[in-house]
């Protein structure tokens, strides 16, 4: 047993933890007030607005228009009403409204498929099948025309389904996209190689994914032969899928760098050829040392999804400024805002910690 | 060990046809010449000890015999086969060479057993229950099985050592190469990693060993071979270098060594 175990256990202190850290000073205690004040005095402005005052409910007027005339009375606070009058918008856009069950159904499976994913148990070559028949189940639910499913047409698609769509298949093509680049880039012996991954990286990055986005959906059908018709949501997914990839790279290549040149010998020495050695000793070192900055990324890219707006996709931002657009609803935006960002919160913070606990997972694994 | 149990033994081991042969080897790094026409050829079971000062080329030129370093001019011919671009000759070779580094370079991410494991399931295409015994029954030679669950980092330096060298067993190699295996190594750890060299010596295995260790190299050596800026100066075996140098150089590098220990 190490001499930190044999340390008695102290209670925790409050007063003396706020005294040493809070109070240990007059610049400090008088600084610690203001920061109380300014803290209290803004979460009870919030309380104030998305509780006290708020409205949750407006009547329906004879023409069915509901009264929202209440919710721009003065001091009134949030209008909470405007989430269930438009939460089906907002989370399927045009998607045909008795048929919105199948997006629903889609972003459940997506869920699901996080889920199995995040479960180290699964991760076997059975899981690659998981995936692919996802995709096709959420291929066949959104597109329909089958199994009696009613046809829709991918520009009436649109929401939380369409974020999760594009966040997830451009992360999953862009991720292993990133790792040839970024072995692309190490290869010594191969140097057209290593110059084209470097060329695909640096073009990439320097533009802006929002120049890309309109290269790929207004720009790129300019030069297709008349007829060649480019659906602008598979463009605005590769667009996406080959910006990740240029990220990623450069992620998983700073993994690579970071490991010991003795690693990569030994693996030689051996004989067990590059992509073994790549397989079953760099990579899984390599990406290990990398999933901080790799989820950074990945939680940047989930977010970056909303650009599609640009380009008229409707996305789940998208379609959340598009229901505030409605006359009854228009000064409502906040609201509408604040539900969205708790939307992407929920999926963001969910990779921030279930990236916690695989490095923590890896690091017992390695016990140094 | 007595001086006649050593010629005895010496005398009973018997001495191959040549294995590796390099001919005229040279290398550059940039400007600098590291190996100048080396010229070297080691029999099947020969034990070859190479030494000499830091930056003599004698890493490079070990490495060079598995290819981890490429060689600008001359040839390399190991068990047959010339050393060439050709990554599917090389890998074959690579499999019958077996190469302890002075780092261990075990993979971390991997228990001992697994480490042991890894090149004869998916170079050998062994099944993994075989692969296993083949392991343990090499992780028992260089006496550590108790530790065939743990990760490197649980492991001391001189187990780590010993572990290498079990891993590079387990591909059955023809060929083993040292590269300086006690370099990185405690003063109290050298002991138990030349022990397991000096039984793998008397087990007949081909040997090519970068070291310091003048007296592994007097109890187990056929052949010293001694290198200096890039190329061989004297090789013999060690008696004779020791005892009689005929160059100044390996006279001068015996009393910095000397004077070392």
């Amino acid at each position: 047993m190490s001499a930190t175990a044999l340390r008695p256990a102290r209670a925790f202190d409050p007063v003396g933890w706020a005294r040493a850290n809070l109070f240990n000073a007059w610049w400090s205690s008088a600084l610690t007030l203001v920061l109380i004040y300014a803290i209290v005095r803004a979460l009870w402005g919030f309380i104030r607005w998305g509780f006290v005052h708020a409205v949750y409910s407006v009547p329906t007027g004879a023409n069915g228009v509901p009264q929202t005339g209440v919710c721009q009375a003065a001091g009134v606070g949030a209008c909470w009403a405007v989430i269930p009058e438009k939460i089906r918008f907002i989370l399927f856009a045009f998607y045909p409204f008795d048929q919105q069950w199948r997006p629903a159904l889609c972003c459940a499976l997506f869920v699901a498929l996080y889920a199995i994913s995040a479960n180290r148990f699964f991760w076997r070559r059975e899981l690659a099948l998981i995936w692919v028949g996802t995709l096709v189940v959420v291929g066949i639910l959104m597109w329909g025309g089958v199994f009696g499913l009613p046809y829709v047409p991918q520009y009436k698609w649109g929401g939380l389904p369409l974020t999760l769509i594009l966040a997830t298949l451009g992360l999953a093509a862009a991720f292993p996209l990133a790792v040839l680049v970024a072995l692309g880039r190490r290869a010594a012996n191969l140097p057209a190689v290593r110059l084209l991954c470097v060329i695909y990286v640096e073009i990439i990055r320097g533009a802006p994914l929002i120049a890309w986005l309109f290269m790929a959906t207004v720009m790129f059908p300019l030069f297709m032969p008349e007829g060649v018709d480019i659906d602008k949501i598979l463009a605005a997914q590769v667009a996406i899928i080959l910006f990740a990839a240029a990220y990623l790279a450069e992620v998983v290549r700073a993994g690579l760098q970071s490991l010991p040149r003795g690693q990569s010998e030994a693996a030689d020495a051996l004989g067990l050829g590059y992509w073994r050695k790549m397989r079953l000793i760099i990579l899984p070192q390599a990406l290990r040392l990398v999933i901080p900055p790799l989820v950074n990324t990945f939680i940047g890219f989930f977010k970056d999804t909303s650009l599609v707006l640009i380009v008229g996709i409707f996305d789940l931002l998208k379609a959340g400024t598009t229901a505030v657009a409605d006359p009854p609803w228009q000064g409502q935006a906040n609201e509408v805002y604040l539900f969205l960002a708790v939307i992407y919160f929920a999926f963001c913070f969910a990779m921030s910690k279930y990236s916690k606990g695989l490095e923590r997972e890896f690091d017992r694994s390695r016990r140094h | 060990m007595s001086e006649t149990a050593l010629a005895e033994r010496q005398a009973a081991h018997t001495i191959g046809e040549p294995i590796i042969l390099l001919d005229k080897v040279n290398k550059w790094y940039g400007q600098m010449h590291v190996l100048r026409d080396v010229s070297l050829s080691i029999a099947e079971r020969e034990r070859v000890v190479v030494c000499g000062p830091s930056g003599s080329g004698k890493s490079t030129m070990i490495r060079c015999i598995n290819r981890l370093e490429k060689h600008q001019g001359g040839r390399i011919v190991v068990d047959g086969t010339e050393l060439t671009d050709d990554t599917r000759a090389l890998d074959k070779i690579r499999s019958e060479v077996g190469m302890v580094f002075q780092s261990f370079n075990l993979f971390p991410h991997l228990t001992i057993l697994q480490n042991c494991t890894l090149a004869p399931i998916w170079v050998r295409k062994m099944p993994k229950a075989e692969a296993e015994e083949l392991a343990m029954s090499y992780l028992r030679r260089v006496k550590i099985p108790e530790q065939a669950h743990k990760y490197p980092g649980q492991l001391s330096g001189g187990q780590q050592q010993r572990v290498a060298i079990a891993r590079a067993l387990c591909m059955r190699p023809r060929i083993m190469l040292f590269d300086e295996p006690t370099s990185a190594l405690d003063p109290e750890m050298i002991k138990e990693v030349l022990d397991t060299m000096i039984e793998l010596a008397e087990s007949g295995m081909t040997m090519v060993c970068v070291t310091h260790e003048m007296g592994f190299a007097r109890q187990v050596a056929d052949r010293v071979v001694f290198m200096d800026r890039g190329e061989i100066v004297e090789s013999g075996p060690p008696h004779q270098l020791f005892e009689h140098p005929a160059t100044d150089r390996l006279r001068l590098f015996l009393s910095q060594i000397l004077r070392g220990h």
